[in-house]
């Protein structure tokens, strides 16, 4: 458990404003990663705080100037533990929770008692679910869902005019649900996904991907792009230069769609880059993204409204004043139908952005960011109404 | 320096050599030199890493360029394109504006949510004033007792004292302040803000804001117009504000706050600065690596002129 407090700096001329404190709880479910056959991207351990941890930091530096104290903490469910009674614990101490949990148990704390009226982030769970019949009206998201994933990448192969696609999904749950996204989302393009496969190898890829691959694809036929749903990143990065017909990959590997990456450079985002990797030592990912926007968010409501009362901050949030200058060149808000931040994606590969969707010429009539993901009268959700 | 004024002197009595607009290009390191006759790069001269905020003082004699990479502000000799020295200035320096004494710079240290403020005879620094997170815009009023410093994260502009050297107000502005300049003989102080989308336009008196410029362009959302750099055009009735990825320069009344223009100039339109007479105007444009010339008679541009990657600042100086 870390606790970090804003002191109010001395010889920093306040603004006349009631002194408040502002307490956040970031509770995050211990969950065992998955095996992989490689070694090479350990998740880090910090993943998620550390974004948090900076939002704090940003929120604690604007707050000296309004008299709002910011203080951050982490709770950490162990493996097996209950989450529901952590988050109903953390709720008894302040309204402000970030989750780092898979989505169910997201859901559970927001259907506790505790958190009638209470403002709840969820920074990692894709799950487009929770944006649409599952959603709850005191839980928004920072993360993008996998719907928004899925159609920056399918934006990126209309530009090019890729319009045919193959598919490799793996056997686990969360590669099923993306390749359920890229499905929605090319039928929502106009893009076909032809010839599918599923990863089912057990043999280690580190050893034999170049002769088993371009077998493995060679039944694929003819495509443009093949896509690769593999969310833990297990084979994903054995496809790409193995495949029998020389085409890109995209999806988990290759060409990826990030809330964050660390090749962003552009909009000021040297200067997040910098301040974070000064703060957690490696880059910000996606996660930690979502967690710092989290924190941002309520700071950003916080300053505005001069107010620590979630009801005000939450209305505000979802209000047509709210902006959050993101660092990826546009404001960003939060759809009022369920609670998702609209947010442009960058588009990357390993080495460099490649491009940032929403690209240029998928037009929405509210803003182009509404492109990505799912819109008013899709969503389901009926719990902001 | 024999040869400096040697050659100055030389300049004074051939006024075609032209007056010349130096601009830094943050991703190759340089400063391209546009030659204001002949709208030509003459000269591209290496800097430190990051070449971003400049300046010259006030006779000329030296520049001052912010090499954020390099942590240093370097003193060049405009001439030569020779580095004299460099300045102590905090980690990345991103922009400075020099004080009416001449001798102090106040630099906005954008990683460290410092601005420093470094006696440029001494080559010391003075002070360094805690301020807002990625500090970034800076200004100082006519008569020099007032510097701005605005913080990109925290969306402040921050009121220092200069005698004090310690800050006297903290006034909130829209989303991702870039840019404050003093108007109106300091009486006015506006601030740009690129996310916002706006123009705050405070009382310097009470430190109030008195009025806000919003901007509008057919068939760009209002997501892309982003106000970053502006300066004040000839005899102060117009200020010209780059408005980022929207690709144009607005021109504002300064005295009704309405938006009178929207001039089409290259991508990402960033910084700018005016030839003696203010005439003509010349745009830094970041993304297309090119400066855009405006005719300030007809709010017109003229020309496109190829400079280094990523323009960022420009600074005018006279050579006759």
């Amino acid at each position: 458990m870390r606790i970090l407090t804003a002191a109010l700096l001395a010889g920093v001329m306040a603004l006349p404003a009631a002194a408040q404190e502002i307490s956040v709880i970031y509770l995050r479910q211990a969950v065992a990663p998955p095996p992989t056959l490689s070694n090479l991207d350990p998740v880090p351990e910090d993943l998620g705080w550390r974004g948090a941890e900076l939002g704090l930091a940003d929120n604690a530096t604007t707050g000296r100037f309004l008299g709002q104290t910011w203080t951050l903490e982490e709770v950490t469910v162990p493996e097996g533990g209950d989450f529901p009674a952590a988050a109903a614990r953390a709720l008894e101490r302040t309204p402000y929770l970030v989750l780092d949990a898979p989505a169910t148990l997201q859901t559970a704390a927001a259907d506790l008692p505790q958190a009638t009226g209470a403002l709840l982030f969820n920074a990692s769970a894709p799950d487009t679910l929770l944006r649409a019949s599952g959603c709850r009206a005191n839980l928004l998201h920072t993360l993008p869902s996998r719907a928004m994933k899925a159609d920056a990448l399918m934006q990126f192969f209309t530009a090019r005019r890729w319009t045919d696609i193959a598919l490799i999904e793996g056997e686990a749950a969360d590669d099923r649900a993306f390749a359920t996204a890229l499905d929605a989302s090319a039928r929502k393009f106009g893009l076909k996904i032809g010839a599918r496969k599923t990863w089912a190898f057990d043999a280690d890829m580190r050893r034999n991907a170049s002769q088993e691959v371009p077998l493995f694809t060679q039944d694929l036929g003819d495509y443009d792009v093949l896509l690769v749903a593999d969310e833990a990143n297990d084979f994903a990065r054995y496809i790409p230069f193995n495949t029998w017909r020389p085409r890109p990959v995209a999806g988990s590997e290759g060409l990826t769609a990030h809330a964050w990456d660390r090749v962003v450079e552009q909009w000021g985002a040297a200067q997040l880059q910098s301040r974070f990797e000064d703060l957690a030592d490696r880059p910000m990912q996606d996660i930690d993204y979502a967690a710092w926007a989290a924190l941002r968010s309520l700071g950003e409501a916080a300053t505005r409204t001069k107010s620590d009362d979630p009801a005000t901050l939450r209305s505000y949030i979802l209000g047509p004043d709210f902006e959050l200058a993101g660092f990826k060149g546009r404001p960003q808000t939060f759809r009022s139908w369920n609670g998702q931040m609209r947010q442009p994606m960058p588009l990357t590969h390993r080495g460099a952005l490649v491009a940032q969707a929403p690209l240029e010429g998928f037009l929405h009539q509210r803003t182009e960011l509404d492109t990505l993901g799912l819109d008013q009268p899709e969503s389901g959700c009926s719990a902001f109404e | 320096m024999k040869l400096t004024t040697a050659l100055a002197t030389l300049l004074m009595m051939t006024p075609a050599y032209a007056d010349e607009i130096w601009v830094t290009n943050e991703k190759d390191d340089t400063i391209s030199v546009i030659d204001i006759e002949t709208l030509e790069v003459t000269r591209t001269i290496p800097t430190g890493e990051r070449p971003r905020g400049i300046t010259f003082s006030k006779d000329y004699s030296v520049v001052y360029i912010c090499a954020s990479d390099s942590d240093a502000v370097q003193v060049m000799d405009p001439v030569s394109g020779e580095i004299l020295h460099d300045l102590p200035s905090g980690e990345d320096p991103e922009q400075f504006v020099l004080h009416p004494d001449n001798r102090h710079l106040y630099i906005a240290n954008e990683d460290d949510a410092i601005t420093t403020v470094v006696d440029v005879k001494t080559r010391t620094v003075v002070e360094q004033i805690d301020v807002g997170i990625e500090p970034e815009g800076m200004a100082v009023s006519p008569d020099g007792k007032i510097v701005i410093t605005t913080s990109e994260t925290t969306n402040m502009a921050h009121w220092i004292d200069t005698d004090e050297k310690a800050i006297f107000a903290n006034t909130l502005v829209d989303s991702r302040p870039r840019h404050a300049e003093f108007l109106k003989g300091g009486t006015e102080l506006w601030v740009s803000s690129e996310i916002g989308g706006t123009i705050s336009v405070f009382d310097v008196e009470t430190q109030a804001e008195k009025a806000k410029i919003s901007f509008k362009l057919p068939n760009i959302h209002p997501d892309r117009v982003q106000p970053v750099g502006f300066e004040l055009g000839p005899d102060e009735t117009h200020a010209y504000v780059a408005l980022g990825p929207s690709n144009h320069v607005a021109v504002v009344n300064a005295e009704t706050f309405e938006v009178e223009d929207y001039i089409l100039v290259g991508r990402r339109v960033w910084h700018m600065d005016f030839n003696a007479d203010k005439s003509l105007l010349f745009t830094t444009n970041g993304i297309s690596g090119d400066v855009t010339v405006i005719d300030t008679a007809t709010n017109k541009p003229i020309k496109s002129i190829k400079v280094g990657r990523f323009p960022w600042g420009a600074a005018f100086r006279p050579t006759n």
